[in-house]
């Protein structure tokens, strides 16, 4: 079930132009903010056309003359204030439409839930640290750069910085919010229909803020379920040789500094948790779709793949990279 | 030069003689010296305006080379390092060191040939605002050429900007090159309005004040009530970098939005003195091309106080995405879309002079049009934007990138173009050619829209702003590919208005005093003005007074061997005393250097603003040094 996701993943990737896109919502919310876009989009339009006409006439009317200055009649004065005196009239007139359109339309999207699902996303330079909150402390547990959310439930989203302003933002789902270091700001989500929805950072952060992509994964609840008890456990131990021997490189080698693969000793926790790594679409925030070779290339190049990002080049021979590589894409 | 005892008057000359005494008493020597020393308002608004648009190429280029970088996905032309600098360079050169500038200083050039005087109100401190304008802006961009140019954006926010994110001296220097703009700008802003207020023309009461000076009025207001608020928050930037205070901090009980309420209580009303004089340019515009007195003065008047007023309630729109109550949110969705009155008001207003206008379809009116066309579209996304929910999506998208530069570019920048076809030949005594005019409005229009207007559609297509690169699985290829394109061919509108300047420097056809038949006094001196503008003071009786008496009558009684101004009464313009007008001197200059230096100095260590000090007090006291002349001859 795990694999097909994945799977599918590419295939959306090329294929479909829409999935980071305002203009084709995916929730409730978004379907209304997408309304109201189109709303005003529809009535500014007219007034621009309008406007537009007015100057086009304007030429039609076009009178020759000499270049005696001339000043309004006092009748064409009063004709003339009393239809701008309209037009202004009818611009508080729309605009005061406009205004309680968009309170309406807001108000809507708080709401309080108390079966709702929390998940604290944290930005960082530059990836997304997940953590998926419960009372219960054996049910917490923490990914990176993808969030899974059961279709038609609402979803919480705690949003924090770690370093500098980052914006959370999946179009196709809600409007952005900034996450702001010493602050705490919540987001609701709602997906209404399954689907991979892809979001990116929104606030300017530095370097690489072109590459910090998140993707949001919309499941029916039981597909969800089945994910969330899965990622709760343990890597799984490796069986075969190789596989093995890539485990003890990243236990034993720098890779463990930062990074976190629960069952091992690795515990790090500057870098992306990597328990269930083999599990998710893609490398480095967006970076790469999750394939042996592109985390390879991941390997052998990230200052050249993502120049500025925290991960080093670490030296390793060919078959230490593939070892590790195989490690790393088998937990899945 | 004077004799106090035996002053000659200027209704003792025979006007020819006069008008050669005058010419040599406000004369400007054609030596370096001179060069350096002048405190003409029309050499120093001059050059102000040379600058910036050289200031407007450079920040032009770092557009093309960023738009070269986004024509295509995936692209490596420009890594993130150089783009990041570029789009931070692009923003802070556009607003701080060209737009804000040249509009405020084709003021300081107009203003006193519009209402009928010599020269400024404090000549000298004109002259010293640019210098430490110029020092300002080759800071920023000397920065860049040696690979320490600002990379956290034209709004630097923190904590990117700050000590802990902001590598090396990058964000010092956009902070200093804060400091310089301020400076030179409020320095601008207040010799502006004294002028306006205290030297306008005999007759010129405030409904008779031509309303390109009424802009210029409000937007100096502005800059004095916006622009401490960039002051204080880029000198707490400075500190928190230099000596480790912790304004922003919030490990340290700062705040990091509070650098966003204090620039944004600054960026926007900032985005207004770029917009407001330029209204003040198409009004100009309007009557002269549709041989028609404009209609709705008073409201138009209004509508400018309105605007400058509103700018100050909207700043929160810049931070709907972070996280205010909605309520508070909803108050300043209701301000920003109110601005929209005041905007249609004067839009109407100019539609209903041209409705039964006999128009003259020069280069300057149809930029007048482009305007209409392309500011409409910029005002009404600005009505969407400023609407909370809408804002959650497009804000920091291309949505918000092509809904600000409709009103910059199409806004600003349009009637700049129609401004500089329409006072050329005033300030050089030479037409520009019409023929290549038209030529520069169609390619301007062709390609600004071929640019911009992609981007909404591709903000609503989810592309963030401030991005190097982008896969090409997101499909916004195309239409980054069609404002690249569009870029090139607005960039090649500027290089034929540079060559069309060129060119009529030497051959474009002799202008004469008032080539368009205008209304406003500007026209009423020679083109080139002479150095004392008027040798007569005029009389005003009109709002448009060369309309109403095209050789209006005079006044005299001025000295004609010593610089000397008409001060008028505020409200009525009635003449109230003569005063002296300050000579040319070197002290604004060695001040501005001596500023300059000590400013440059403590981006690298605090002691330079103590010993600083001594270099900028000597020649401040050199400049205001008591000369022994009585108050009433000064």
């Amino acid at each position: 079930m795990r694999r097909k996701a994945v799977l599918l993943a590419p295939a959306l990737l090329s294929g479909c132009a829409g999935w980071q896109s305002t203009l084709d919502p995916h929730s409730n919310q978004a379907a209304h903010l997408s309304d109201l876009f189109w709303f005003f989009t529809i009535v500014c339009g007219i007034v621009w056309v309008l406007v537009a006409a007015a100057l086009i006439i304007n030429l039609a009317r076009r009178r020759s003359g000499d270049d005696t200055p001339e000043e309004d009649t006092p009748s064409q004065t009063r004709r003339k204030s009393w239809i701008v005196a309209s037009l202004v009239a009818l611009t508080a007139v729309v605009l005061t439409v406009f205004t309680f359109a968009s309170f309406y339309t807001t108000r809507g999207f708080t709401w309080a839930d108390t079966h709702a699902i929390t998940i604290k996303v944290t930005g960082q330079q530059w990836w997304w640290q997940i953590e998926y909150q419960n009372e219960d402390p054996a049910q917490l547990f923490s990914t990176a750069n993808e969030i899974h959310i059961p279709v038609g439930r609402p979803v919480t989203l705690q949003l924090e910085a770690a370093d500098v302003i980052h914006s959370f933002w999946v179009p196709n789902l809600m409007g952005k919010q900034d996450m702001i270091p010493g602050r705490k700001n919540l987001l609701t989500l709602q997906a209404d229909r399954p689907g991979l929805y892809r979001g990116q950072c929104a606030e300017f952060c530095g370097l690489e803020h072109a590459k910090m992509a998140i993707l949001v994964f919309a499941e029916p609840q039981e597909k969800f379920e089945a994910w969330r008890r899965h990622e709760i456990e343990a890597a799984a131990v490796p069986g075969a040789p190789q596989r093995v021997k890539g485990m003890q490189l990243f236990v034993q080698g720098p890779c463990a500094v930062c990074h976190t693969v629960n069952g091992t000793d690795a515990g790090g926790h500057t870098a992306p948790d990597l328990t269930h790594f083999g599990g998710r679409a893609t490398i480095a925030a967006g970076l790469l779709h999750n394939t042996p070779e592109n985390l390879a290339h991941w390997l052998a190049d990230p200052q050249g793949l993502k120049p500025g990002s925290n991960m080093p080049k670490i030296d390793l021979s060919q078959s230490d990279r593939t070892a590790l590589v195989a490690y790393l894409e088998g937990l899945k | 030069m004077s004799d106090t005892q035996n002053p000659v008057l200027d209704n003792e000359l025979p006007e020819q003689t006069l008008r050669e005494r005058l010419a040599q008493i406000w004369g400007t020597s054609p030596t370096l010296w001179g060069w350096m020393t002048t405190v003409d308002h029309k050499l120093i608004g001059k050059r102000y305006i040379i600058t910036a648009l050289v200031f407007l190429m450079l920040g032009g280029l770092s557009a093309l080379t960023m738009r070269l970088q986004l024509g295509s996905p995936d692209n490596k032309l420009v890594g993130p390092d150089l783009y990041n600098q570029l789009f931070t360079m692009h923003g802070s050169t556009m607003m701080f060191l060209f737009a804000v500038p040249v509009m405020e200083t084709i003021g300081v050039y107009l203003v006193p040939l519009m209402i009928g005087t010599r020269a400024v109100a404090f000549p000298r401190l004109n002259a010293f605002s640019y210098w430490v304008y110029l020092f300002g802006g080759a800071m920023l961009w000397i920065a860049f050429f040696v690979n320490s140019g600002p990379d956290a954006g034209w709004f630097s926010y923190v904590p990117l900007a700050g000590p802990q994110y902001g590598i090396g001296k990058r964000s010092d220097i956009w902070a200093q090159m804060i400091t310089y703009t301020e400076l030179s700008g409020l320095a601008v802003a207040v010799t502006n309005i004294v002028t306006i207020f205290k030297m306008r023309a005999p007759g010129m009461t405030l409904d008779r004040i031509p309303l390109f000076v009424w802009a210029s009025l409000v937007t100096s207001f502005m800059i004095v009530f916006a622009m401490p608020a960039v002051m204080v928050s880029s000198t707490m930037l400075i500190l928190d970098r230099l000596v480790g205070t912790h304004f922003f901090n919030w490990a340290e009980g700062g705040d990091a939005l509070l650098w966003q309420h204090l620039f944004w209580f600054f960026g926007h009303p900032e985005v207004y003195f770029i917009f407001i004089p330029a209204t003040g340019i198409v009004s100009a515009i309007v009557p002269t091309f549709s041989r028609r007195k404009i209609f709705g003065y008073p409201a138009l008047v209004l509508s400018l106080f309105a605007i400058g007023f509103l700018a100050f309630g909207l700043w929160v729109h810049h931070m709907f995405v972070t996280g205010l109550p909605r309520l508070g949110e909803s108050f300043f969705t209701a301000s920003s879309m109110a601005v929209a009155i005041p905007s249609g008001i004067q839009i109407f207003c100019w539609i209903a002079t041209l409705w039964d206008g006999k128009l003259r379809f020069n280069t300057p009116l149809l930029f007048v049009f482009g305007f209409i066309i392309n500011f409409v579209l910029g005002g009404l996304t600005g009505v969407m934007v400023a609407s909370v929910p809408i804002d959650t999506q497009v804000h920091d998208t291309y949505f918000v990138v092509a809904h600000f530069h409709y009103v910059l570019v199409g806004g600003a920048v349009f009637p700049l173009l129609g401004g500089i076809y329409y006072w050329f030949p005033k300030f050089y005594g030479r037409m520009l050619s019409d023929t290549l005019g038209k030529w520069n409005f169609w390619l301007a229009m062709a390609g600004f829209n071929l640019t911009f207007f992609p981007m909404h559609i591709l903000g609503m297509m989810g592309m963030p702003r401030r991005i190097y690169t982008y896969p090409a699985e997101m499909g916004w290829g195309g239409m980054n590919l069609s404002a690249t394109l569009g870029a090139f061919l607005f960039f090649a509108s500027f290089l034929l208005l540079a060559f069309n300047i060129a060119r009529s420097l030497r051959q474009g056809k002799v202008a004469g005093d008032n080539p368009w038949a205008a209304g406003t006094l500007e026209w009423a001196t020679a083109s080139p003005p002479l150095p004392q503008n008027f040798t007569y003071i005029p009389m005003v009786t009109d709002s448009e007074p060369l309309w109403a008496t095209p050789e209006p009558s005079v006044i005299t009684g001025l000295r004609a061997d010593r610089r000397e101004v008409l001060v008028s009464t505020l409200v009525d313009a009635e003449p109230d005393m003569l005063e002296g007008s300050q000579l040319a001197s070197i002290w604004p200059f060695i001040s501005a250097l001596t500023i300059s230096i000590t400013l440059l100095g403590s981006i690298f260590t605090p002691w330079a603003v103590v010993w600083g000090a001594i270099p900028i007090a000597v020649p401040l006291i050199a400049w205001f040094w008591p000369k022994g002349t009585k108050e009433e001859e000064s």
